[in-house]
């Protein structure tokens, strides 16, 4: 799933400063799922702006609406007849979210209430993990299902690099080096060889750094 | 001597079969062209090459290749580090094809430490390529004489490529593998990460002989004198990957108040010592961090003086 | 045993402090309480096993709420007691409406 944060507070109230009828707009995708910004998520922000409005007595009008998903242009337009009553449009969606209605109601202030982190899913209760960086062209068939793209520090195809110490990471030791791993199960498995094949730089062009992507699939497209 | 790679010093003396000894320089947190010069001078003479280090421990500083190109003018040979961290392969190679113009010879191909714990963690870092596929690239370039798509190169340049190796970082069976992988990717030199557990060390270079890759590229032994206790216990600690053994900490606390420094010396003449006749070692890579000025007294004290002239 | 407890501390009875919700202790302040408290079973005596950790947590949650809306975290609190201890509750009920009492008014209601 896309996994994310809720922004601080204070960054969200001051998006919200001037405005005084507020729409928190949640979705049951996966910011449900990792309890970010699903109905309930929804639900608690609007009672803490209620609470900040009349903490500097203002009488603001908070509702809340929970879509199926922010990322179908048919469930963005469920809004359609509402958007008018309302001076901010408050997205608690992926980065996705805000821009769709964004693009569906050009007329509306639409705002982020979350910060879009990564693509994970959940290691223990209340705990998300990243796994992939949607780099458009999967590797992970060559190491035994873990992705040192997304998972390594460095991205490094050849690893693991000379930081990595005890099975975590240069970085912290919070953080589990993918490349111990990797070349654990390997030696495990008698499949070490497959590490000492020389693995070619990346063609990066389905990544991100080939520019804004875009998929069509043909047989669908009406 | 058509059959040298790059016709550098540190070739010729590795080709002729002496016992190489390179030592290390940070270029200035600023452009003081001064301080570095005062830093390369003791150096002269006193070493086969002198690694310029690239942004190490992720903190800003002078280019390496900036550095490196006065270090050439100051008459020392440079050892050009690049990391992987800050350049893509646009920049890699154009800058490996600059270097060579400004008559460097000798490059080490480095991953680079994350910018996490540098002086610019809020920095997007690059990892275009790795330091595997970097070296790859370096021997693509000069002995294929083509940049990294197949174009052809308009006089391709002529390195003497170099890689790190860290015996000591995790998991210990496959770094040898990894060692293996840097020469058969194109090696034709290996310093390693500072050496402080010797039995280990000596198990992994055993294994690098038995594989016979001593064979196949010269592997220099990376010594690094102890100045405190303090540095002992940092690196012991806080430095991931560092191997530093309890019984040289407690080696350097017991020389006593105003000796340390000196133990940390005799610890690493020690290792000299052993490293001139140990299967497998083809030099010593002496990072004497901030120490330049001590490194004329350890080259004469480790006898690797005077220098061949190659 | 009827003990004596502030009179203006408004009961709520729930199967397990684990029942309650952030938005319960959110919607209390915002509805207007001055200040609102769980009492749970004393920890490692969940009937539920964890429902009194859980409500902590929760509790937690809002008291950082609070913070970040420059409002005093003490107006909301965990307890713990047993369900035997009737002094002790009497006695927190007490603690609590002087707590607030010391805070004075929630902001909330200006």
């Amino acid at each position: 799933m896309i996994v994310a944060d809720r922004k601080p507070l204070k960054e969200i109230l001051e998006m919200l400063k001037g405005y005084n009828r507020i729409l928190v707009v949640g979705c049951k995708g996966c910011v449900s799922v990792c309890n970010v910004g699903g109905s309930k998520e929804v639900g608690i922000l609007a009672s803490i702006l209620k609470i900040a409005g009349k903490k500097n007595g203002l009488n603001l009008k908070v509702d809340e609406k929970t879509l199926e998903r922010q990322c179908d242009p048919e469930y963005v337009d469920l809004l359609k007849d509402m958007v008018d009553d309302y001076d901010v449009i408050l997205s608690m969606a992926c980065g996705v979210g805000p821009q769709f209605l964004s693009e569906r109601y050009p007329e509306s202030r639409c705002l982020p209430a979350v910060n879009t982190t990564f693509f994970g899913g959940a290691v223990q209760h209340g705990v998300w993990s990243e796994r992939c960086a949607g780099c458009g062209t999967c590797v992970i068939h060559f190491f035994d299902g873990m992705c040192p793209i997304a998972r390594c520090s460095k991205s490094l195809l050849n690893g693991p690099c000379g930081g990595s110490a005890d099975g975590k990471c240069e970085i912290s030791k919070d953080v589990d080096c993918i490349w111990d791993m990797i070349v654990r199960k390997k030696m495990e498995q008698g499949r070490l060889d497959d590490l000492l094949k020389f693995m070619p730089a990346k063609d990066w062009t389905t990544a991100r750094d080939g520019g804004p992507r875009k998929s069509v699939r043909e047989e669908l497209v009406q | 001597m058509s059959e040298l790679k790059s016709g550098s010093n540190l070739e010729k003396v590795l080709k002729a079969g002496h016992f190489a000894f390179t030592g290390e320089c940070g270029p200035p947190k600023g452009a003081n062209v001064e301080h570095l010069k005062e830093k390369i001078a003791p150096l002269k003479g006193m070493v086969d090459a002198v690694n310029v280090t690239d942004n190490q421990t992720a903190v800003v500083r002078m280019s390496s290749w900036a550095a490196s190109t006065i270090m050439c003018q100051e008459g020392v040979e440079p050892n050009f580090q690049m990391v992987c961290r800050d350049r893509n392969r646009l920049a890699i190679q154009s800058d490996i094809l600059g270097v060579y113009a400004m008559g460097i010879r000798n490059m080490l191909c480095l991953s680079g430490d994350h910018q996490r714990f540098g002086n610019h963690p809020q920095s997007k870092n690059v990892y275009d390529i790795d330091s595997m596929q970097l070296i790859a690239l370096v021997k693509q370039m000069r002995d294929e004489g083509t940049f990294m798509n197949g174009e052809a190169i308009d006089v391709p340049p002529r390195l003497f490529i170099g890689a790190a190796s860290n015996p000591f970082a995790d998991p210990f069976e496959f770094r040898v593998y990894r060692l293996a992988k840097k020469i058969e990717a194109g090696a034709d030199f290996i310093q390693t990460q500072c050496i402080y557990n010797m039995e280990k060390f000596r198990q992994f270079i055993k294994r690098a002989v038995d594989m016979g890759l001593h064979e196949k590229c010269y592997i220099l032994a990376g010594v690094t004198p102890m100045k405190s206790v303090g540095m002992a216990t940092y690196m012991a600690k806080q430095v991931p990957g560092m191997d530093v053994p309890d019984s040289l900490i407690q080696r350097l606390r017991g020389a006593g108040k105003g000796k340390v420094a000196e133990e940390g010396i005799q610890f690493a003449l020690e290792q000299i010592e052993e490293f001139k006749d140990m299967e497998g070692v083809a030099g010593v890579h002496l990072m004497a961090i901030e120490w330049e000025h001590r490194v004329p007294e350890i080259a004469e004290r480790a006898g690797v003086l005077p220098r061949p002239v190659v | 045993m009827r003990l004596p407890y502030p009179s203006n501390v408004k009961i709520i009875q729930v199967p397990c402090s684990g029942r309650v919700d952030i938005l319960h202790l959110l919607r209390a302040i915002e509805d207007g309480a001055d200040g609102v408290y769980v009492a749970g079973c004393l920890e490692g005596e969940c009937h539920y096993i964890s429902g009194n950790l859980k409500a902590k947590k929760r509790v937690q949650y809002v008291k950082k709420v609070l913070e970040e809306l420059d409002l005093e975290p003490e107006r909301v609190e965990m307890f713990n007691l047993s369900a035997g201890e009737g002094p002790r509750f009497a006695q927190i009920a007490r603690e609590m409406v002087e707590r607030i009492k010391g805070l004075g008014p929630s902001p909330v209601n200006a």
